[in-house]
């Protein structure tokens, strides 16, 4: 799959992201780096901060159409 | 619960350190895999692998009991720590050696070997 309807998920479960990016990582459509930065994050643990980007992406990693995603995750503060 | 769930319980609930991987660590089968327990070992965690990918069932069943979408998938006695990502930024500050020593006790490193089980 192409980067821009993950990233439209993304925008929609964090439309306050200070930055957010999406990466094809092989240019292969289906291994992903994801990048967030969001107020959303501030005082959370990594466990949570990754299972709310896991929430966004729930539905395109449920048809595993992602074989491999990685995420990094950062707060505002 | 299906006789495969009890069996992935189990695991997570008595092994120290639970790492739910595509493939085992001898012939690992995905990069995220590879990252966790390059991790792990390099953090001293007595590691029990399962390789999540002789049945579809047990991602199923995993994911089900976890609430976690993708593999790998770390425990530390019992406690979901998380994947790949979350393993590594752990261990890049020092907190995955914390972790470990605050759950298991400081001599957790001695505690047994890596090993693999299966379920089925």
């Amino acid at each position: 799959m192409a980067t821009e309807p993950l990233h439209a998920l993304l925008e929609r479960a964090f439309p306050d992201a200070a930055e957010l990016r999406v990466e094809d990582r092989t240019g292969g459509g289906d291994h992903f780096q994801v990048t967030v930065r969001s107020p959303q994050f501030n005082g959370l643990p990594l466990l949570e901060q990754h299972r709310l980007v896991n929430n966004a992406l729930a539905e395109p990693l449920r048809e595993g159409t992602i074989h491999e995603l990685r995420i990094t995750t950062r707060g505002t503060e | 619960m299906s006789e495969l769930r009890e069996q992935i319980q189990d695991v997570i609930e008595t092994e120290p350190v639970a790492l739910f991987m595509k493939g085992t660590p001898q012939f690992v089968m995905c990069g995220n895999s590879e990252r966790a327990l390059r991790a792990l070992r390099e953090a001293g965690a007595p590691v029990t692998a399962v390789d999540i990918l002789p049945n579809p069932a047990i991602r199923q069943e995993l994911t089900a009991i976890s609430g976690w979408p993708t593999i790998p998938q770390v425990f530390v006695k019992g406690e979901l720590i998380g994947g790949a990502d979350i393993v590594e930024e752990l261990a890049a500050t020092g907190e995955l050696e914390r972790k470990l020593g605050a759950a298991l006790g400081p001599d957790y490193r001695g505690l047994r070997s890596e090993q693999v089980v299966g379920v089925t």
